[in-house]
């Protein structure tokens, strides 16, 4: 099968679209490369001030520690400074976010997408509304009761609170995918003397995977990439991972403890790195779901 | 689907969203025109073998007493509004009087903490969702020249910037711009001077910020351009270039209007985003040299060891504010292209 002449590029045209391209790809992935070989270097060497090569090959590092690279600043994060907590705590939002989420989202946007009245239509735009909102100025209206009825502090709060300031996307993607499921399927299944809700678990959601799957992988990223709901509404000991980081900086600083964010920080983006790997194609169906066709 | 059964399925998530952004709305609202309750003061008599003393001490019994009994503060009407922390009406009115020209007049206000941040969370919006718009654009005709194997992988690095965490992203740029780091060594090179720090410039700072906003939110604007042109017209690209159209009139005539509903979409969404502007500033630990509206929320809720729900909740209204003065025509219009298609 040959390519339509319209879509042949000429040869100059190829060169200037790949030469783009290679800038562009350095700057996207030279930040995370970087960081993620200089977290097994000593401070001296990540931050190498009178030469740049000194980060790639790390003499202070094979001087102090006999090989060019070292785990010292791993180990002193995960084991020194019990990051494994933090990381805990992170599991246990991101599992809570990922299946409230995707419990919520599925009944909600199955109703929005078979429903034909117009408050099924407002409630769509309902959800539009309250995406623009920003997270910071909700979470100055839930501080104080919060306090007041001691609910500050615990991990579902905060996997609730993720959960509803997610649920409009969460509902827009899933209302999009449940639009591609023909009618006919649950219609036949009601006259069959299927209930509603049997019709949805039994018929409708064996098919729904891909959409729940996509859904999934971007309520698992609220969870694990939020700072600001869990910076605020977190106590100490139930602190997760990305708010530990800014932590580590925050205090005042004693020798090494950058390489804790460092080490912290790699830790962080490499687990993602590997999801994307195996979730590319979800996360840009995801992306182009909710949006060109939503 | 009878009304009683939609009810059902959608109530998790409705009462979800009712009862944490819907309701908070009010509480913000309410909670900003409240102060918190001056510290009660008692006048405690001292006396030892000299002499008796008065002094006045902070009652912290009182206090927490009164704070108990009625946490919301005292009622402040539009007070916490109008101070100096907010949109300072007093001190704006003091530097129009005092002020010679518009130029200081506006340097005068600028110093004022609510319009530092207004300036920059406004600033921020402005540059980068275009710049990412355009990016993220050009990224995707970039993509779409080359052959079809070598996508996958360059989509895989490209998501990157987007799927880390602002925090964390904004960390990785932080120390390779620091002075130690290997974009200030190179900058310091470059100009030639051995002090030069991103961090210590206000300007550097700024387009560092800039910089940041647009490498995580490219990718995105990427993703669903790539994707709008992969259902360009192909018939009318055809017959333009057989009435002789040059590949670049193609793109300004059949193309880019093909993708201008999605770019309408795509900048509702940037500069929603943009506006909150927060996290980046946290990961690059610019404090001291921006500010923005999303910011002094989160400083009035970690103040010292009592948050300001006052301050806050005022700094949220006005932001919520700006947002619906920002976002209500792209939405109008938005919802009218949705009536006509459904």
């Amino acid at each position: 099968m040959s390519t339509p002449r319209a879509h042949r590029v000429p040869l100059p045209l190829v060169a200037l679209a790949a030469g783009f391209m290679a800038a562009w790809l350095v700057a996207a992935a030279f930040p995370f490369l970087w960081t993620v070989w200089g977290s097994f270097k000593l401070e001296g060497d990540f931050f190498s001030r009178g030469d740049w090569r000194d980060a790639l090959l790390g003499p202070r590092t094979l001087a102090a520690t006999g090989s060019p690279f070292t785990l010292d600043a791993y180990r002193d994060v995960w084991v020194g400074q019990e990051f494994w907590r933090q990381a805990l705590n992170t599991l246990a939002i991101t599992a809570g976010v990922t299946v409230v989420s995707l419990t919520f989202g599925t009944l909600g946007a199955y109703a929005i997408a078979r429903s034909t009245k117009p408050y099924a239509f407002w409630l769509l735009v309902a959800a539009l509304v309250f995406r623009a909102m920003p997270g910071l100025a909700l979470l100055s209206g839930y501080l104080l009761p919060f306090f007041e009825w001691n609910l500050w502090g615990h991990l579902p709060t905060a996997a609730i609170v993720l959960v509803a300031l997610n649920q409009p996307f969460t509902l827009w993607l899933l209302h999009s995918f449940f639009l591609t499921i023909p009618r006919d399927l649950d219609e036949s299944a009601l006259v069959d003397g299927c209930t509603r809700l049997q019709a949805f678990r039994l018929v409708v959601m064996p098919v729904m995977w891909p959409g729940v799957v996509t859904t999934g992988i971007f309520s698992f990223l609220v969870g694990y990439s939020d700072f600001t709901v869990t910076a605020v509404l977190l106590s100490q000991q139930n602190q997760t991972m990305v708010p530990a980081i800014v932590a580590f900086l925050g205090t005042t600083q004693q020798p090494g403890q950058v390489m804790y964010a460092v080490a912290a920080t790699v830790s962080v983006i490499v687990p993602l790195m590997i999801l994307v790997l195996f979730a590319q194609k979800r996360i840009v169906s995801g992306l182009t779901f909710g949006a060109v066709k939503g | 689907m009878p009304h009683r059964t939609f009810a059902l399925f959608v109530l998790p998530s409705f009462l979800a969203m009712i009862l944490f952004i819907a309701l908070p709305l009010v509480s913000v609202a309410v909670q900003s025109l409240y102060v918190e309750h001056p510290q009660v003061m008692a006048t405690v008599e001292a006396c030892d073998p000299f002499g008796c003393t008065t002094e006045t001490r902070v009652d912290a019994q009182a206090t927490a007493a009164l704070r108990e009994a009625a946490p919301l503060g005292r009622f402040n009407g539009l007070g916490t509004y109008l101070n100096r922390a907010h949109l300072a009406v007093a001190e704006v009115r003091a530097a129009w009087a005092a002020a010679p020209d518009w130029a200081s007049f506006l340097a005068a206000v600028l110093s004022l903490p609510f319009y530092r941040a207004l300036l920059f969370t406004l600033a921020y919006t402005a540059v980068v969702s275009p710049l990412s718009l355009g990016l993220g654009l050009l990224v995707a005709l970039a993509l779409n020249a080359l052959p079809r194997p070598s996508r996958g992988p360059i989509i895989y690095v490209t998501l990157l910037p987007m799927i880390v965490p602002t925090v964390v992203g904004a960390l990785t740029l932080l120390w390779m711009i620091d002075q130690r780091g290997v974009l200030g060594a190179l900058l310091q090179w470059m100009t030639g001077d051995e002090d030069l720090s991103v961090r210590a410039s206000p300007a550097l700072t700024w387009i560092a910020l800039f910089a940041q906003g647009v490498w995580s939110s490219a990718p995105f604007v990427f993703i669903v351009f790539y994707a709008g042109l992969q259902t360009a017209p192909r018939d009318t690209l055809e017959s333009a270039m057989m009435d002789g159209a040059s590949r670049l009139q193609r793109l300004r005539w059949v193309t880019l209007p093909h993708l201008a509903p999605i770019a309408t979409f795509l900048m509702l969404v940037l500069v929603m985003d943009n506006f909150r502007v927060f996290e980046a500033i946290i990961g690059l630990n610019a404090q001291a040299h921006a500010t923005s509206l999303s910011l002094l929320i989160f400083q009035a809720l970690r103040s010292g060891d009592a948050p300001l729900f006052g301050s806050a909740a005022a700094s949220s209204m006005l932001t919520l504010l700006c947002i619906a003065v920002l976002c209500t025509p792209s939405m109008l219009r938005a919802y009218r292209a949705f009536k006509v298609k459904a």
